[in-house]
Formats: structure tokens, C-alpha cells, sequence
């Protein structure tokens, strides 16, 4: 029963995705990759709102560190399910109650980032974009939907901070024929932030889930411009040798 | 290659490292060895650009060995659900990335290793093309070198499992699917070589043995026969003439020069500038826009959820695209098995070659107008079966769709036809084989110019 039902739910989805990745438009995110606070504020936003479903497996907590955050720091506000540092960022909500709650289980976010990207958009582009396009939908379970992953089963956690938003279909003549246009709406004064200011956090939001998708990504370009230059060197030098030894071939 | 008797053995000044050498020589055919696949092994001096390519595959063949090593040891061939939901494998692997020291490099490097190799083989190959390298006397070296290519994609099919992400597992399901389609043994065959129904942890665990041992194995063997079948013939060369027609009173190549040391302060520069190419994706590329590392590929493993797209890595997408190109059923036999027979057979007739090509020359250099053209031809329809390979069947180029009525019927336009991704691959397959089926023909007919006596430099 369980396997038809997800088969079933494969069918529905996989036409919708497969024309959404005929050119879904995404919003483009900001880079804050340089922006310590930023990302330090996305740490902040994800452990709060976001590991108590979605686990972060890959990521140590001591690996906060590296974004210039001290030891103490860590503890008293970035942990709160385990107390040692080395720790992976895991969930305690066990994978068989998540699948009960919610009908599927909220996938491990380590490398969401990565797995994210494609012709469309970066995977900072899509989750920027997804985090910032759940609107009501009292059909579904939640009461949310989202519009680049229909039917999501994730409810919109962020909602305090957004508000909520309403998928407004506006129906226009172009050309003779009739052209639907689907817009999200916000709703005045149902959340925290204003529409700038939640950007600006979801941005920041996003920010972490690109550095957690790859920690080494800064250390890597780094070395990556030492690396080429050395081989610059390399290459005058082994040119100069090849040239000196080939002199007396004719 | 040389005997170890009748040679002059290695005689000492009397210093400890000479010492030491004539020692070894006494028991081992080192000078012998090094004179004959180096200081004495005379290669053509115009070798070009082409020329490169054997060197840097051995370099890559090397380099991929290594980088394996380092991943096997925190690699984990697992298929089982860990605590928090994660695919030991696939959880291992972000184990490297993120814990292991230095781990995000080697695993760089071995993703991308595995397309620098078929970049690297696939203008190799081409080379053997251009200046008809594989003909009489070395049809060996290049029958070595077929099977290699065919090692290759065991190898890189294999290890594409390995990390468990969803292209990993629905890939190798179509690809293993499809011995399902040989008769009678078929279905047998697909659940023998999974050992399990579906691809799962039993097919994990062989994929792994193989890509880590068995195929390599095979592979360094294969180069190995590959080398020293050149060395016992000799290189061919841009102009495709054989350079030890000319040879002085020793008996040496006039156009020949010692591999060392002049091929090998050469080649140091070939290799810095590949490995400044391979460092670029290595360090700022490394998912190569979805092409090296396949986007999807970083989702775990779901054996329910079907992902919409899936699409072999590139290396492989001219073989797909001929697979998916034989849609009819033939004598019974369903389409699927001459896809079947279409991706092995495009891959199998390459071996034949020394025998199809029937021209008076060798090199492109002293060819005619036909083979240039065909072979030009032969380039462009191979990119585009590669690059329809990445596409979902029903692609249409440039954006187009094809228009319908409002009962959904297809409105007749040529561009439905002219434009449609799936007509053109069947279309650019037949014309794959037919450019190796009728060669013994138009190469034939061909003209030509003559061909040098000595080497030139162009
Ligand atoms: C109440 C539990 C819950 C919380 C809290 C939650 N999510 Fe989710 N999330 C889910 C579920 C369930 C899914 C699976 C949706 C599906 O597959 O239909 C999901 C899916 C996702 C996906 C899509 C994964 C994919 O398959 O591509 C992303 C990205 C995501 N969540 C990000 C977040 C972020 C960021 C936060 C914190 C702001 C968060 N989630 C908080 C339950 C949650
Ligand atoms: C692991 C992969 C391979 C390695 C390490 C390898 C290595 C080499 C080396 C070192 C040479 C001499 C240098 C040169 O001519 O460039 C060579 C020559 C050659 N290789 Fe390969 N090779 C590989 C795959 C192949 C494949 C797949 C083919 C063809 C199907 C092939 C066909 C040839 C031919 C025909 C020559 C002789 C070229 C000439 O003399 O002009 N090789 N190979």
C-alpha cells in the first residue's frame, strides 16, 4: 500500500519536474560565501528552525569554528541536542516518526546545495527561490505548498518571520489566447520581517547550506590559485629544458 | 625486446651507486630494459600535439590508481540505512569530503580523473584516426587499445555505483536492465550479474570488488601488452610513413630520436599543461557544470522515488544515444536488444578498422577529399550523438516544439522532423556504422597524394 502510494506519487511528480526543469525561473541569491556574520546568522537560523527535522550529517559541530566562531559560542547557542563539540549535527527525530508525521522522511541537508544545482540555477539559486515561494493551500496536509516543489511536504517553517503568502492565477489576452499567470501574493502584517528583511535572511539561510555542501570550498580556491600559479613556473621551466634539449634535432 | 644476454651488461667505476647498479644488472635486465622502451627506443622526431595523449593516459591511469587507494580507505561499500536515515556509502563519501584530511582533494581528483581519462582516450583514439595508426603492423597495438577503452567503461560504469546517490542506482538499473533484453538467458543474466532482483547492496559489494581490483587489474595488463606491442613495432607518426625504411649504418632510424631524453622533457610539458587544466576543475570546477559530477548524483540513493531524467555521464552518451536510437523490433527481437547490440557493436567495430580502412596511405596528410570529408563528418555526428545522449528522448533543438491543434493531433511542419533530437540520433547512428561498413570501399576509391620519404615537419 505504502509503495503504491509513493509510486503513485512518483507518477504525479515526476511530468511536473521533469517540465519545471524545462526552464523554471529561480531568483538568484545573494553571495555571502566572504561574509562571516552572515554565515555565522545562517548557522544560527538553521540550527533554530531547521535541525529539529533535518539533520546536517556530514557537519561536526566544531566545524562552526570555522566561521569564526569560539568553542563557548557553539555550545551555549548552536547546540542543543548534544553536548560534545565533535558531534555529527544530527536530528533526534527518529526517521519512522517522520515518516508517520509527515509522510515522507526530510531528507539529510549536508549537500541539499550541491544536489540542488542544474541547468536552471546554482543550488543556492533554487533554495533561495524554494524558501521564499510556499504559499496556503488548504488542500494539502500542512496547509502549505510551495510553487517550485508542488506539493511539498514540508510546511513553511519560516512563516513567522514571512508571513503568509497566496498563489493569485491571473488570467490575461496575449496575442488572442488566453495566458495564465500564477503570482505569489503576501498577505500585509502576518509576519516578523519585511520583505526585504526576510530576503535578507533566508540569504544568509542559504548561505550556510552552500558552505555546509562544501566547508572546504574557501581553502580549496585558495590553494587552487597557488597550485596553477606554481604550474605557470613549472611549465616556463620544463619549455625552457625542452627547448634547450631539442636544439640539435633538425 | 632486447634479451638479456647479448648485450653489454652495466660496468662499475667503482663508486657504491655504480657498485650497486652492475650488482643488479647481473640479475636483472635493467640496462636492457631501460635501453630498449627508452635511451634506445627511436620515436619519430614529428611527433605533434596528437603525440601527447598515451603519455598523459598513463599519467591519468596512475593518478587513478593512487587517488583509489586513498578513498578506499574510508570508503564503504554499504547500501544500508545509517542511524539517521543516510546510506553508509553514500554517508562515507561526505565522510571524505567533509572529515577525512585532505579527502575533498582526492575525491576531486578521482571524479575528475574519470573524465580527464576519457577526454584524454577519446583524442588518443582520434589520433590513431587522423594518421592511421592502427594499420598493418600495428593492428595489435590497437586492439589492445579497444579492449582498454572497453575496461574503461566497465571501470568508470562500476565506480559510478559506488557513491550511491540516485544517478548511481537508477543508472545502473537501465544499464543492468538491459542484458534483460538478450533472449532467453537475459533475464537470468541481469539478475546474476546484480545478484539480487533489483541493484542493492549485493550489487554494491561486486561493483566495488571490481572497480577496486578485478578491472584494474585487467587495465594495467592491457597497457602494459598496449606498450609493448608499440615498442615491438615501433610509433607511427603525423606523416604515417614508417621512419626505420631509413636508417643509418647501425641500423638506427635516420628520422628517429632516442624517447629519452627528447620525448621526455617533451612530454614534462604536456603534462604541465594538462595538469593545469585538470587543476582548474579540480579546484574551481570540480562538479564540471553537472557533466563530471551529475548534479543529481548528490541525492542519496532512493529505490522508491524515480528520479524524472536519468542520463549517463557524458563519456558515455554517443554509445546511449545509439542504444535509445533502435526503436523498431527486428525478427522478433525486441528493440531494446538492438539497442542493445547497436552501443556494443559501435564500440566493438572500432576493433575492426585495420582491416576496413583500405587506402593506399596512412596519414590524413596524403588522403583525399572523401576522407577528409567523411571523417569530418564522422566528428560532428559523434559530438552531436553525445550531446543527444544528455537530453530526454522527444528533445527538440533550439527550443522547439512542435505545434498541435486543439485536439492535440501534430500539425505537419519539416521542422518537427528536421529539429527532433530522437530522428537525427537514428539518423547520426546509421551513418556511424555505415562510415566503418562501407570503408573498404570509398577509402578505396579515394585519392591520394604520395607520400614522403623521409618525415617532414608541419
Ligand atoms: C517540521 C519539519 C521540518 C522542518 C522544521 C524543516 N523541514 Fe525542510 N522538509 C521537511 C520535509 C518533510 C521535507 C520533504 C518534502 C518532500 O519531499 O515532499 C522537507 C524538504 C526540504 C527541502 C527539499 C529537499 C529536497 O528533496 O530537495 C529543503 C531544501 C528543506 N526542506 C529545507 C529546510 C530548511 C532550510 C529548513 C529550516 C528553515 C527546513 N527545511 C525545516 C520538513 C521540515
Ligand atoms: C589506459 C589507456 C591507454 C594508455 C595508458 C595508452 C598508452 C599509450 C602510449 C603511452 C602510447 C605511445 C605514445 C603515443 O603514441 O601517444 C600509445 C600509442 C597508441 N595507442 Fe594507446 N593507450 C591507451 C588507450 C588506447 C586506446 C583506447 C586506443 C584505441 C582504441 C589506443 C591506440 C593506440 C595506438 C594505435 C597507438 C600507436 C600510435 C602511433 O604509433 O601513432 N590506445 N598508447
Amino acid at each position: 500500500m505504502r509503495n503504491l502510494k509513493t509510486l503513485l506519487a512518483a507518477l504525479l511528480i515526476a511530468p511536473a519536474l521533469a517540465l519545471a526543469s524545462e526552464g523554471v525561473h529561480l531568483d538568484r541569491a545573494p553571495d555571502v560565501s566572504g561574509d562571516k556574520a552572515a554565515l555565522q546568522n545562517g548557522a544560527k537560523l538553521f540550527v533554530n528552525y531547521c535541525l529539529s527535522c533535518h539533520g546536517a550529517s556530514a557537519l561536526r559541530y566544531n566545524r562552526l569554528l570555522d566561521l569564526g566562531l569560539t568553542e563557548q559560542q557553539v555550545i551555549d547557542n548552536l547546540m542543543f541536542t548534544t553536548d560534545r563539540i565533535g558531534d555529527q549535527m544530527t536530528v533526534a527525530l527518529r526517521p519512522a516518526d517522520a515518516k508517520k508525521w509527515f509522510g515522507v522522511v526530510p531528507p539529510d541537508l549536508s549537500i541539499i546545495a550541491r544536489a540542488r544545482a542544474s541547468a536552471d540555477g546554482s543550488g543556492a539559486d533554487w533554495l533561495y527561490t524554494y524558501l521564499r515561494s510556499f504559499y496556503r493551500d488548504e488542500t494539502r496536509p500542512t496547509g502549505w505548498n510551495n510553487v517550485i516543489f508542488p506539493n511539498v511536504g514540508m510546511p513553511h517553517i519560516l512563516f513567522e518571520l514571512q508571513g503568509e503568502q497566496v498563489l493569485k492565477t491571473e488570467k490575461s489576452q496575449h496575442d488572442g489566447k488566453e495566458v495564465e499567470e500564477h503570482k505569489l501574493a503576501l498577505t500585509p502584517n502576518t509576519g516578523s520581517l519585511s520583505a526585504e528583511e526576510y530576503d535578507k535572511q533566508v540569504a544568509d539561510l542559504v548561505g550556510f547550506l552552500v558552505w555546509m555542501s562544501d566547508p572546504e570550498a574557501g581553502f580549496r580556491k585558495q590553494l587552487g590559485v597557488g597550485v596553477l600559479l606554481f604550474l605557470a613556473v613549472l611549465f616556463v621551466f620544463a619549455y625552457a629544458l625542452k627547448k634547450e634539449f631539442w636544439k640539435d634535432v633538425h | 625486446m632486447a634479451s638479456n644476454s647479448n648485450y653489454e651488461k652495466f660496468k662499475s667505476n667503482g663508486s657504491l651507486v655504480q657498485n650497486v647498479l652492475e650488482w643488479v644488472d647481473a640479475r636483472f635486465p635493467l640496462t636492457s630494459l631501460w635501453k630498449a622502451h627508452l635511451s634506445e627506443y627511436y620515436a619519430p622526431k614529428n611527433f605533434n600535439f596528437w603525440y601527447y595523449f598515451g603519455s598523459l593516459a598513463l599519467l591519468v591511469l596512475v593518478m587513478q590508481v593512487v587517488t583509489g587507494i586513498f578513498l578506499a580507505m574510508n570508503y564503504k561499500p554499504d547500501a544500508s540505512l545509517n542511524a539517521v536515515g543516510v546510506p553508509v556509502a553514500f554517508a562515507s563519501l561526505n565522510y571524505i569530503t567533509h572529515d577525512v584530511s585532505w579527502g575533498w582533494l582526492i575525491r576531486n581528483m578521482h571524479s575528475t580523473g574519470a573524465s580527464a581519462f576519457f577526454i584524454v582516450v577519446y583524442l588518443h583514439m582520434f589520433r590513431g584516426m587522423l594518421y592511421g595508426s592502427y594499420r598493418k603492423p600495428r593492428e595489435l597495438i590497437w586492439i589492445f587499445g579497444v579492449l582498454i577503452f572497453l575496461c574503461l567503461m566497465a571501470e568508470a560504469f562500476m565506480g559510478y555505483l559506488l557513491p550511491w546517490g540516485q544517478m548511481s542506482l537508477w543508472g545502473a538499473q537501465v544499464i543492468v536492465n538491459l542484458f534483460s533484453a538478450i533472449p532467453l538467458v537475459g533475464d537470468p543474466l541481469s539478475i546474476w550479474i546484480r545478484g539480487d532482483f533489483v541493484v542493492g547492496d549485493a550489487t554494491l559489494n561486486r561493483f566495488f570488488a571490481f572497480h577496486v581490483v578485478a578491472v584494474p587489474l585487467v587495465l594495467i595488463g592491457l597497457v602494459a601488452a598496449h606498450v609493448l606491442a608499440l615498442h615491438e613495432v615501433g610509433s607511427n607518426n603525423p606523416d604515417g610513413i614508417e621512419i626505420k625504411k631509413v636508417v643509418d649504418e647501425k641500423g638506427i632510424p635516420l628520422d628517429g630520436i632516442p624517447f629519452h631524453p627528447y620525448y621526455t622533457v617533451k612530454d614534462i610539458v604536456g603534462v604541465t599543461v594538462f595538469l593545469a587544466l585538470f587543476s582548474f576543475v579540480v579546484f574551481f570546477w570540480p562538479e564540471g557544470g553537472g557533466y563530471f559530477l551529475e548534479y543529481n548524483n548528490f541525492f542519496q540513493a532512493d529505490p522508491m522515488k524515480t528520479p524524472p531524467h536519468i542520463a549517463p555521464v557524458w563519456y558515455f552518451t554517443p554509445f546511449y544515444s545509439m542504444l535509445r536510437a533502435m526503436v523498431w523490433n527486428f525478427f522478433w527481437l525486441p528493440a531494446k536488444f538492438w539497442g542493445v547490440v547497436a552501443m556494443g557493436g559501435g564500440v566493438v567495430i572500432l576493433a575492426f578498422l585495420p582491416w576496413l580502412d583500405r587506402s593506399p596511405v596512412r596519414s590524413i596528410r596524403y588522403r583525399g577529399p572523401i576522407y577528409k570529408t567523411l571523417l569530418a563528418i564522422f566528428v560532428f555526428t559523434f559530438l552531436v550523438l553525445g550531446f543527444l545522449g544528455t537530453k530526454v528522448p522527444g528533445y527538440y533543438f533550439f527550443g522547439y516544439t512542435p505545434a498541435t491543434n486543439p485536439d492535440g493531433s501534430v500539425i505537419f511542419n519539416p521542422l518537427n522532423y528536421l529539429l527532433s533530437g530522437d530522428l537525427i540520433a537514428q539518423v547520426f547512428t546509421v551513418y556511424y556504422f555505415a562510415f566503418f561498413i562501407t570503408m573498404p570501399w570509398w577509402s578505396r576509391v579515394d585519392s591520394y597524394k604520395t607520400e614522403p620519404e623521409r618525415v617532414t615537419w608541419k
